[in-house]
């Protein structure tokens, strides 16, 4: 019996051992959640202490990162953290501004034929990369090759599809010549240009960003120094080193920049805010993400439009932002934030107001006015999610529609929900893009991921202009189309554009928000305190 | 077995009254508690513990105290229905390989011990991760966790018990083997094996809250105390009383059961 009571004390504790590793992982687990689904309780968009007058020269950022990043190559890294990081090194044609509008960076200008197929760049002159090489139009011109697979070799981007050539008259003049026309392919020009024959870009990048990559441990640290020689003396960054520290566990990340070990955190959790308080700098703002609940429109009940609408006349999305983004989030009505200013619809997000008869009556026209059951697929990695599904599930009670959770990992929420479209309804962030036919383009019937199933001709049809309207004006008019048709149709539970929040120190400054996830070391600078 | 030795032992009273509260608990949520346990109260998010409120609300504005008692019903179902499904077949296997013997019992016991040789937690994660998660999956999962335990100290009564003048006998008067098995035998296996039943009662709940809380057990939006520990986790700063109410339960769970436990262990060591 001795023998016996000790291997159950034994069993018990390594439980208590292991309880603890569980809540190391937690840790982790809610970092990752912070990454991708931020909120916060403060928002001080640009501090109103240190004016520009005590600006100071130099100085080192250490950043938090939870991730490391997957390649340092720009053109074969996929993670958006590490694009995030390593666009300080690399400068394309042009650059996203705040809007999410194009900027001009090594390009100077450019023209484009009147049957938009043809686009001349004229380039900056003395642009020199990060080892003292110039860049000219050789440099893009092997660039575009690579990424159109004009090379021969496997295209690496899906953007540069429609590149038939790219031809370089002068040393400053590239001249790329579309195939059919593609009035997305202009965004695309925000690839990284990088030095031609130059094979080594996985270990050692070169650009001619802003900041020089200087050098990367694994586990540890990428850090980055400032590039003396930036080519354009407006954009010429202040700060003399940036450090971007592995922290997968978010807690300690806020807790090290409490205790002045870490001066950024980006994605801090509203909890994560709340502990800061006041003597941080706290930069909040929409990401561009459209968090929706997604519904496969062929599966029964859900393949019936009224019985769509009236789960949007159902969820309140007011009472979602408050609950699971502690009110940091902006309410949605179709598939794009109003982070895109010039493509997004505006009134959406007020369609459909919550009205539980209007609900009921239109469940019951289409036959189930008795309800039905309904499983949410929902990836376990992200709390926020989670959440929302259970709010949600209350939410569908009173029409008569009992909500089963299915919780999920990520791996195979990709492969059978994203991937093969298996599923009855899934709560989900798609990341923003700055060109809108990537964000309305997931729903074309030919879309291999279109994972709503969604099938209609006339939206196809809309697309497939806007694709091929060459004025902003018309084309911006033909995507606020779309998101109509979206809404008006209930292909989607259309949620919120939940905030992303910065912590950083108090006397760092001049971060900026971006569409796209981008983290603009040259504009940031310390003030004196 | 009379009361004043019930009374002397000071761990089965602590224990017998730790799990005859949280019981009684159990038995009233099922048939009262304050709030609906799933109803949100959005309003009320976070609120501290308050006369509405006993025990404050989640980040939902979900009543905690409702949560709890419904949570305590998991509890005692998984505990319940786990060591069941452990004990039948790990009494059933164990009686086989000690009553037998042999190359049968050498077969059994080696596969016992390959699964001894997980810790046990890990191996109920990978029994859910193959069965996929849910209620029903962690009851299944945890009752095969708790099935080489019971096997042992099922397997070496039975071959104390096999070499006793009185089993002998019965062979002697030609009683089969499930007779001697079930009649003879059985019964005076009863106290080790309740010992491990309440030691093993709380393993599992344990378990259980370890994998609710890796979102492997029940599934939200049902209260378990194990996945309501991880949804309290992030207000720790906030809501403390979140995450202490519910793991100040687990924890007392735990040690009832655990000291019921070695308290009847320790009265049954007297009487021998």
């Amino acid at each position: 019996m001795k023998t016996l009571k000790k291997s159950f004390t034994v069993g018990l504790s390594s439980l208590t051992v292991f309880a603890v590793i569980l809540s190391g992982c937690g840790g982790g687990k809610a970092q990752s959640d912070g990454a991708a689904n931020p909120s916060a309780s403060t928002a001080n968009p640009s501090a109103a202490a240190g004016g520009t007058s005590n600006k100071m020269e130099g100085g080192t950022v250490r950043v938090a990162m939870s991730t490391e990043p997957d390649n340092l190559d720009p053109y074969l890294s996929a993670a958006t953290d590490t694009n995030a990081m390593m666009d300080n090194v690399f400068d394309g044609l042009f650059e996203v501004g705040e809007a999410g509008t194009l900027t001009p960076a090594i390009a100077e200008s450019y023209e484009v034929s009147e049957d938009g197929l043809k686009y001349t760049f004229h380039l900056r002159q003395e642009v020199k990369f990060h080892d003292g090489s110039d860049l000219t139009s050789a440099d893009v011109h092997s660039s575009y090759a690579k990424l159109a697979g004009l090379d021969g070799k496997e295209p690496l981007s899906s953007k540069f599809s429609a590149v038939q050539s790219v031809e370089t008259p002068d040393e400053y003049t590239v001249v790329v010549t579309l195939k059919t026309v593609d009035a997305a392919f202009l965004s695309a020009n925000i690839a990284a240009i990088v030095p031609e024959n130059y094979e080594q870009q996985s270990t050692k990048p070169i650009g001619a960003g802003p900041f020089k990559f200087t050098e990367y441990q694994s586990g540890q640290k990428l850090v980055l120094e400032k590039n003396e020689q930036f080519y354009d003396k407006d954009r010429a960054p202040v700060l003399d080193r940036v450090e971007f520290q592995f922290m997968p566990d978010q807690n300690s990340a806020v807790l090290a920049l409490q205790s002045g070990n870490i001066d950024m955190v980006p994605g801090v959790s509203a909890q994560g805010a709340a502990q800061l308080g006041d003597t941080f700098n706290l930069v909040t703002g929409p990401q561009n993400m459209v968090q929706l609940m997604a519904l496969n429109n062929t599966v029964a009940p859900l393949d019936n439009e009224k019985v769509r609408q009236a789960i949007n006349y159902t969820i309140d999305k007011d009472v979602i932002i408050q609950t699971v983004a502690e009110g940091q989030g902006t309410k949605l009505g179709s598939n794009m934030s109003p982070a895109m200013a010039m493509f997004y619809q505006e009134g959406l997000e007020n369609y459909y107001t919550p009205d539980l008869e209007k609900a009921k009556k239109l469940l019951s026209e289409a036959g189930y006015a008795q309800g039905f059951d309904l499983a949410i697929t929902v990836p376990s990695n992200y709390q926020m999610h989670v959440d929302t599904a259970q709010v949600i599930a209350e939410q569908l009670k009173p029409i008569g529609i009992q909500v089963s959770i299915k919780q999920i990992e990520w791996s195979s929420w990709l492969e059978n929900v994203y991937g093969n479209g298996e599923y009855e309804a899934t709560i989900i962030g798609l990341t923003g893009k700055i060109d809108p036919n990537e964000v309305l383009g997931r729903y074309e019937s030919t879309y291999k991921k279109n994972f709503y199933h969604y099938k209609n001709n006339a939206y196809d049809a809309l697309l497939k202009q806007a694709r091929t309207e060459m004025n902003e004006e018309k084309r911006s008019k033909l995507y606020k189309e779309a998101q109509k048709m979206l809404t008006e149709q209930a292909v989607a539970v259309y949620i919120m554009d939940p905030s992303r929040t910065t912590a950083m120190a108090g006397n760092l400054e001049g971060f900026k928000i971006y569409p796209v996830q981008k983290f603009d070391f040259a504009e940031m600078y310390y003030t004196q305190k | 077995m009379n009361i004043k030795s019930f009374t002397k032992s000071k761990p089965l009273v602590a224990g017998a009254f730790l799990v005859a509260i949280l019981l009684l608990f159990m038995l009233v949520g099922l048939f009262y508690t304050p709030y609906e346990p799933n109803a949100m109260n959005t309003g009320m998010r976070l609120a501290q513990p308050q006369a509405d409120y006993w025990w404050g609300t989640d980040n939902f504005g979900r009543d905690i105290l409702s949560r709890i008692m419904e949570g305590a019903q998991t509890a005692f179902l998984v505990g319940f229905t786990s060591v069941s499904i452990g004990l039948f077949f790990g009494v059933l296997i164990g009686a086989i390989a000690g009553y037998f013997g042999g190359w049968l019992d050498e077969i059994i016991m080696r596969v016992m011990d390959a699964m001894l040789a997980f810790p046990g937690i890990l191996l109920a994660i990978m029994l859910v991760s193959v069965f996929g998660p849910g209620l029903k999956n962690t009851i299944i999962s945890l009752g095969i966790m708790g099935i080489p335990s019971f096997s042992r100290i099922a397997r070496s009564g039975f071959m104390q018990y096999k070499q006793f003048d009185f089993v002998k006998a019965s062979i002697a008067k030609g009683a089969g083997a499930l007779r001697i098995i079930f009649n003879h035998i059985l019964p005076n296996m009863v106290s080790p094996l309740i010992v491990a039943a309440s030691l093993n009662f709380s393993g599992s709940i344990l378990a259980e809250a370890g994998l609710s809380y890796l979102g492997l057990g029940v599934q939200p939006p049902d209260p378990s105390w194990g996945r309501m520990l991880n949804e309290a986790q992030p207000f720790i700063m906030s809501a403390p009383w979140y995450v202490t109410i519910t793991g100040v339960v687990i924890t007392l769970m735990v040690l009832g059961f655990n000291l019921l436990g070695d308290g009847i262990r320790d009265l049954y060591d007297k009487k021998s």
